[in-house]
């Protein structure tokens, strides 16, 4: 049985921090050979500081490059991984690989999208959860797996799910 | 150049080719036209219809003639049963995803889509699957948006990039869900956008089209409470005829100024009066600011398009823009004050209505700064494609009506009014006034060789005075953004600074009749041929120059006093600010 023990994200970073660390970074890239290539860095940059990318760290991106606002808009919505809302407070990534999809894992899906009430790249109403998909990560030996946040949940049935969405809701009204 | 030359076999026959074209450029020249649809010969190259396809012997696939070079030996063929089939299969699954609705569409008989198919052969639909459903976009004051009808060509991207540098369209999202739209999917309202109508005029279908006005001016027109004036700008005249299959290049003013009087407008003038009150206006204040010391170099205001891109874009460079009017918006000026007074016509019951080759004027209309004494000076807006349906629908035989004259005072205009419909045309204007009214002598060559031609940046220098006077002339925004980054790095460099939003200038205005069948959007002969008709229209004229207009002498003598009086400013001059909607970029803007 893995754990079941919450890792709150901690971005304890503030706002100016983080601008000022994106602007270091984009600076940097820069001073390369064909700098508009490094967009998709600095984005995936942008996404590791803010959580996703919000439109007023486009802007700021369009202007530190020099690279028109559609064009950036462009690129971060062909890319899935490239988030555009802001993701919950937990982060819940169901693998939908192979393993973990004959051990069950569309009726694991099923059963957080039913709890939830969001689908897939959604985000709940409260902030507290999102939903992911994601690709095999690593752990089959404990098919059907969840990742929230950054621990891995293994060997989980619908019933189990909705038990461990229950925990994380409980520790958040403490 | 002989070496230059290989060989190559289209369908069996043998060509002499320059090598480094690409196989749809020989073929073009060989007399084989290869069916194409996101291909336009001023826009990079996309690749991503498939429509042009031919067979290279030896290719293991098909392959897109727009993209691919021509080699010596090389064995094409344009026209085989397999090419035939595939092409007719790749339309037919363009067609799937695009809504069934030719009779109820604003393009139906001017669709590129319609007539592919059509050429197609294809005469049912064979293919059902899903279909994309989106909003329109109607917010914007110029230019309206359907995802719908949208195929994903990307001629709009391309045209809104590469030639206008305004960079407000993007392909989002990707496959199934490829959407075209504005940075963040803001509605157009509060995008960059300039309203220059360029993607209309690039479209293939209707997925982008002017915000429509014929309705209205219909209904308007039937309001027997109403005095009606209308105004058509030098452009209209210049390309209407092409909308009823006339050859490019007849100038349709008698015929317009009889077909809107049968169409129940009291009263029609001619916005090159206007035209030639902006020279009066600009050229002075240029003087002005040459004998004042500045701001230099005095940039023309005169395109709507270009306005909105200035405050957006160059909000740094405000100071240097002319405060005049466009002549559009000082012609609804004129109407509700100078001749309202003159013809005891209360200024409210005056309906304003313009015929402009542009869409960003419909946009330039609504701008509360040109309203005059608390009303709006021009009502109603209507493109050159807009008038040429609404003259169809009323049944008026426009090709075969007995031409008529404008109304006075407003109507009669000099030669130099009418070359503002082309690039080059206002500074050439305002240099023959300019000239005559600092040095008092007569300009003998009017004519400007150096600043005509459909160059995108054009240089000149005159002398006035002994003073040499650096001039120079952009078109096409792109062409703008590069003379005002010169600008921004030496403001010494030009003295005067002409700027048209469109390709051309206004004669390539975004609402200009579409392509027919036999051209292409923005085709640069149709374009020569409409500079042509308005450079006729000039040196037919016996008054070349805009200060010998006796309806202008006569209007100031009357009613403004001189160029730049207190009254001239109140009514013929507006100002400017600082516009940032989101997803500007301001530095180093990019025009790739």
């Amino acid at each position: 049985m893995a754990t079941t023990e919450t890792t709150a994200k901690t971005t304890s970073a503030t706002a100016a921090e983080r601008l000022a660390q994106l602007k270091t970074y984009i600076a940097e890239t820069q001073e390369n050979e064909h700098p508009d290539s490094f967009l998709i860095a600095v984005l995936h940059k942008a996404q590791e500081l803010y959580g996703y990318l919000p439109v007023e760290v486009m802007d700021e991106v369009a202007e530190q490059m020099g690279i028109p606002t559609a064009h950036i808009w462009g690129v971060a919505t062909f890319y899935h991984y490239f988030s555009l809302t802001p993701p919950g407070q937990h982060v819940i990534s169901i693998c939908l690989g192979t393993a973990c999809y004959v051990r069950g894992a569309g009726q694991i899906l099923q059963a957080l999208k039913d709890e939830l009430k969001i689908d897939v790249g959604e985000v709940t109403p409260d902030g507290m959860f999102s939903l992911q998909p994601a690709r095999c990560l690593g752990a089959c030996g404990l098919a059907p797996v969840v990742m929230i946040d950054d621990k891995i949940h293994g060997e989980l049935t619908p019933k189990r799910m909705v038990q461990l969405i229950n925990q994380y809701r409980k520790q958040a009204k403490k | 150049m002989d070496n230059n030359k290989i060989t190559i076999t289209i369908n069996d026959r043998d060509y002499q080719v320059v090598a480094g074209q690409t196989i749809m450029q020989a073929a073009d020249q060989c007399g084989y036209h290869i069916p194409r649809l996101c291909y336009h010969p001023k826009l990079s190259i996309e690749g991503a219809c498939r429509v042009c396809i031919v067979q290279v012997e030896g290719a293991k696939n098909h392959v897109a003639s727009c993209a691919c070079p021509v080699a010596d030996g090389m064995k094409i063929h344009t026209n085989t049963k397999e090419l035939r089939q595939a092409r007719r299969d790749i339309v037919e699954l363009l067609l799937d995803n695009h809504p069934e609705d030719c009779h109820t569409c604003e393009r139906d008989g001017n669709c590129e889509l319609q007539r592919l198919a059509y050429s197609m052969g294809i005469r049912h639909r064979h293919f059902t699957g899903e279909r994309k459903h989106y909003e329109k976009d109607l917010s914007g004051a110029s230019v309206i948006r359907d995802p719908d009808k949208c195929i994903l060509c990307g001629r709009c991207v391309r045209m809104c990039s590469e030639i206008q540098g305004v960079h407000c369209l993007t392909q989002a999202h990707r496959g199934f869900n490829t959407v075209v739209m504005p940075a963040y999917n803001l509605p157009f309202a509060e995008t960059v956008c300039s309203g220059c109508g360029q993607c209309i005029n690039v479209c293939p279908t209707a997925s982008f089209v002017e915000k429509n006005h014929t309705q209205e001016l219909f209904e308007t027109l039937s309001d027997k409470s109403l005095v009606k004036v209308a105004q058509f700008a030098p452009s209209v005249r210049a390309a209407i005829g092409e909308a009823f299959g006339l050859a490019a290049g007849r100038n349709m003013e008698g015929e317009l100024i009889a077909a809107m009087r049968k169409m129940g407008f009291d009263y029609v003038f001619d916005t090159q009066f206007a035209a030639d009150l902006t020279i009066m206006e600009e050229g002075s204040e240029f003087l002005e600011r040459i004998q004042s010391g500045g701001p230099l170099p005095l940039i023309t205001s005169c395109s709507s398009a270009w306005m909105k891109y200035m405050e957006q874009f160059y909000p740094d460079l405000i100071d240097n823009i002319s405060t005049a009017k466009s002549p559009m918006s000082m012609a609804s000026a004129l109407f509700k004050t100078y001749w309202a007074e003159k013809m005891d016509i209360a200024p409210k019951k005056i309906l304003s209505v313009a015929a402009m080759c542009c869409t960003a004027k419909k946009y330039e209309a609504a701008r509360p700064e040109l309203d005059v004494n608390g009303m709006r000076a021009t009502d109603i807006v209507v493109t050159t494609r807009e008038m040429a349906w609404m003259i169809k629908s009323a049944g008026i035989d426009f090709v075969n009506i007995e031409p008529e004259k404008p109304d006075t005072p407003l109507g009669l205009s000099s030669g130099a009014g009418a070359i503002f419909g082309v690039t080059g045309g206002v500074m050439e204007a305002a240099v023959r006034t300019a000239y005559e009214l600092y040095t008092g002598e007569t300009l003998v060559d009017i004519e400007m060789a150096a600043i005509r031609g459909f160059q995108g940046i054009k240089e000149a220098t005159v002398t006035i005075d002994g003073k040499d006077l650096r001039l120079v002339v952009a078109h096409g925004l792109g062409n703008a953004h590069q003379v005002m980054e010169m600008v921004r790095e030496d403001p010494s460099r030009f003295h005067f600074v002409e700027i048209m939003g469109c390709p051309g200038g206004c004669i390539g205005g975004g609402g200009q009749p579409y392509a027919t069948a036999n051209s292409i959007p923005l085709d640069e002969e149709a374009l020569r041929l409409r500079a042509q008709a308005l450079y006729d229209l000039d040196r037919g004229k016996t008054i070349r120059r805009s200060h010998d207009n006796p309806d202008i002498q006569r209007l100031y003598k009357e009613f403004l006093g001189r160029p730049l009086s207190e009254k001239a400013h109140e009514l013929l001059h507006t100002h400017y600010e600082a516009h940032l909607p989101k997803g500007i970029v301001s530095p180093n803007l990019k025009v790739v």
